[in-house]
């Protein structure tokens, strides 16, 4: 499904660049559940942006389901981010005046879907996560675990390869953290690929395998036995 | 274009912004009313400096006088005295008739005038009934000279308001008679004009009633002839030369004779009054310029706030697969909604505001019904939109490379 070899990335700050990303190699399959982990400032969210192509690498090949990521214009990248991929954010980053359907199916608007079945579509999505009855609020409305969710049905409703999520728990108490990783799970043993960053033991040990970043470079990359977060709940 | 959804979006930030939106469009509304106000005081002042100069229609009339002919031709003498006829005036109407607007002979008599017990000497004028596009007169009662009179050569006469005030004093003349040179002449009306007093000293009779009491010629005075108002200064010189060639071609004058015929070109002031009123449209047109440039200013700075105040939700929405042509268009979109809105707000004020000045202006600065075409405030309209979208195409494009990342963490 991904397939990342010898990925560079630096940034530059005035004179000086920074070396973030020193030769990632990683490939991860269809169905997985991986977590990204490392302390902060490690590259983690670096890497999940070149996934997500909403940042490129100065070198190195990326394959995304078998299609290599190179030199798109903005509207072939935009499709891509449109139809493979779904991104999380930590901080939500829904649409605060659409109300909670209406952002789910933002989405679908951008494919031009019209708008009857954009908007059954996105009720759908909201219903398994479990939003149903809130699809007319605003996100003023909602709590914190529920505009992830929104934020959630709003990444999957165009059935993307892969679901990205930046530190998606990071805003939220562990309680609701542990809700939104047992959704997280039911969604990758329907066969979704999940790569969730996280600086979390606790929400790694839910996923199905860890990769560990140090200073730029996978210093681990192990799978493990993959705990329920409904135990926790 | 107007998907419900962008509507939502469209009312959404607007409601949201009151008060940036409303500072903008005024810009907008602003520039638009300017250009409106001032292009209709400029159409004012042409009008008020029109009425200034020309009191009379005299401006677009040419006058053709028969005189001696100078150089002998084709076996005649010189010093050949030239009478142009009645048959003269369908001859310039099926040749010129395109150009001009009325033409008529004028013979001129100095006649006693008597009515009952009064009388005076008066100047009488044979004419035709297209002599009131000629010379500046309105009918106060009854009518002017009409066809029938003259192929009746009816003894009909239309008076001055001077001389109605002379002869008749308080008594309606119409149907009365009164005798000019010893022949009863029925008056028809009574007419004044602008020009003043010694012109509403005059009768005015069908040229050929005068032709019938003086032994039954048909020989005409002077020729008049008032061009159309769409034909230009040099095509109306050019008009009175090709008259003055057909008719020197009839009565036989040399083309090269100075006499014969003698043509008064219309009134060089025309030209002027052209030059003027050309002056003005290209300063009207510079300031309406200008006010409109600030207006697509104003344009391009509500999209560079628009990009600016959405820039987060703007990379959202690049992050979640909006392509650049979807974030392009929704900014211009909301953008021209802005500008058309405000633009015809200012374009009713400014017509509102024009009607409101009215003549309320022409005494002090000479501005008389200051006005804009409705087309000219449409098209200055849609041109600010137009130029307002491409104005606004920049910073619109701009958007389109937000950096989504960025703009989400807040940079
Ligand atoms: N756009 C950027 N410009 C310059 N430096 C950046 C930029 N983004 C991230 N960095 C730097 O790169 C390093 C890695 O950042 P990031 O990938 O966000 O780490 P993590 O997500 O693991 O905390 C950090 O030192 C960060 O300051
Ligand atoms: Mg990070």
């Amino acid at each position: 499904m991904i397939k990342l070899s010898n990925i560079q990335k630096s940034y530059k700050l005035g004179k000086n660049s920074l070396h973030v990303l020193k030769g990632i190699n990683l490939e991860i399959k269809e169905g997985e559940m991986v977590a990204i982990m490392g302390s902060s400032g490690s590259g983690k969210s670096t890497l999940l942006n070149i996934l997500g192509i909403l940042d490129s690498q100065d070198s190195g090949t990326y394959f995304l389901d078998s299609q290599e990521i190179k030199n798109l214009d903005e509207t072939k990248a935009a499709n891509y981010r449109n139809k493979f991929l779904g991104f999380v954010f930590q901080s939500f980053n829904l649409i605060s005046y659409k109300t909670a359907i209406q952002n789910v199916a933002l989405p679908l608007q951008f494919q031009k879907i019209n708008r009857k079945s954009r908007q059954k579509r996105a009720k759908e999505f909201l219903g398994m996560v479990g939003l149903a009855e809130w699809s007319t609020h605003h996100p003023n409305e909602l709590s914190g675990g529920q505009k992830q969710r929104v934020a959630i049905a709003r990444a999957l409703v165009t059935q993307p390869r892969v679901l990205l999520a930046d530190e998606p728990t990071g805003a939220l108490d562990s309680k609701t953290s542990y809700e939104l990783m047992e959704l997280l799970q039911k969604i990758n043993d329907s066969g979704e690929t999940i790569i969730i960053v996280t600086h979390e033991e606790d929400i790694a040990s839910m996923c199905k395998r860890i990769v560990n970043l140090k200073d730029g470079k996978i210093v681990e990359d192990k799978h493990i036995k993959q705990k329920l977060a409904s135990e926790y709940v | 274009m107007f998907k419900r959804d962008q509507w939502e979006e469209i009312i959404y930030t607007i409601s949201k912004n009151k008060l940036r939106t409303a500072l903008s469009g005024f810009t907008i509304a602003l520039g638009v009313f300017i250009f409106v106000v001032l292009f209709g005081f400029g159409n004012g002042l042409k009008n008020g400096f029109s009425n200034f100069f020309m009191n009379d229609n005299d401006i677009r009339v040419m006058r053709i006088f028969p005189t001696k002919t100078f150089i002998p031709y084709r076996g005649l003498k010189s010093q050949r005295q030239i009478r142009f006829e009645n048959e003269d005036l369908k001859i310039i109407e099926e040749n010129f008739g395109d150009y001009i607007d009325g033409i008529s002979p004028r013979l001129n008599r100095n006649f006693l005038a008597i009515y009952k017990n009064q009388s005076n000497n008066f100047g009488v004028r044979g004419v035709s009934p297209e002599y009131i596009k000629i010379e500046k007169i309105g009918i106060l009662s009854g009518r002017f000279l009409n066809q029938n009179d003259i192929n009746g050569s009816y003894k009909h006469a239309v008076i001055g308001n001077l001389i109605k005030q002379e002869l008749f004093k308080s008594e309606n003349p119409i149907n009365k008679f009164v005798i000019l040179n010893g022949t009863p002449f029925k008056v028809i009306g009574v007419f004044e004009d602008v020009d003043g007093d010694n012109e509403e000293k005059t009768f005015y009779v069908p040229y050929t009633s005068i032709q019938s009491i003086e032994k039954n010629n048909d020989k005409l005075g002077t020729l008049l002839i008032s061009v159309k108002e769409n034909i230009s200064y040099s095509s109306a010189i050019l008009l009175g030369e090709r008259i003055v060639k057909l008719l020197k071609r009839k009565y036989l004058i040399h083309p090269k004779d100075r006499g014969g015929i003698f043509l008064r070109k219309i009134s060089d002031e025309l030209n002027e009054r052209n030059q003027f009123a050309t002056a003005l449209q290209i300063i009207v047109s510079f300031v309406g310029l200008g006010t409109l440039l600030a207006g697509i200013i104003g344009v391009s700075n509500i999209m560079v706030f628009i990009v600016k105040e959405r820039t987060k939700e703007l990379g959202i929405k690049i992050a979640i697969g909006a392509t650049p042509s979807n974030i392009l268009n929704s900014i211009l979109q909301e953008s021209i909604f802005i500008t058309t809105i405000s633009g015809l707000t200012g374009l009713l004020f400014g017509v509102i505001c024009l009607e409101l000045i009215g003549n309320s202006l022409s005494e002090s600065f000479y501005i008389i019904n200051p006005y804009i075409k409705f087309s000219t405030a449409i098209i200055a309209t849609i041109v600010l939109i137009i130029l307002g979208s491409f104005a606004g195409f920049l910073p619109a494009r701009q958007a389109t490379k937000i950096k989504p990342i960025e703009a989400i963490n807040g940079n």
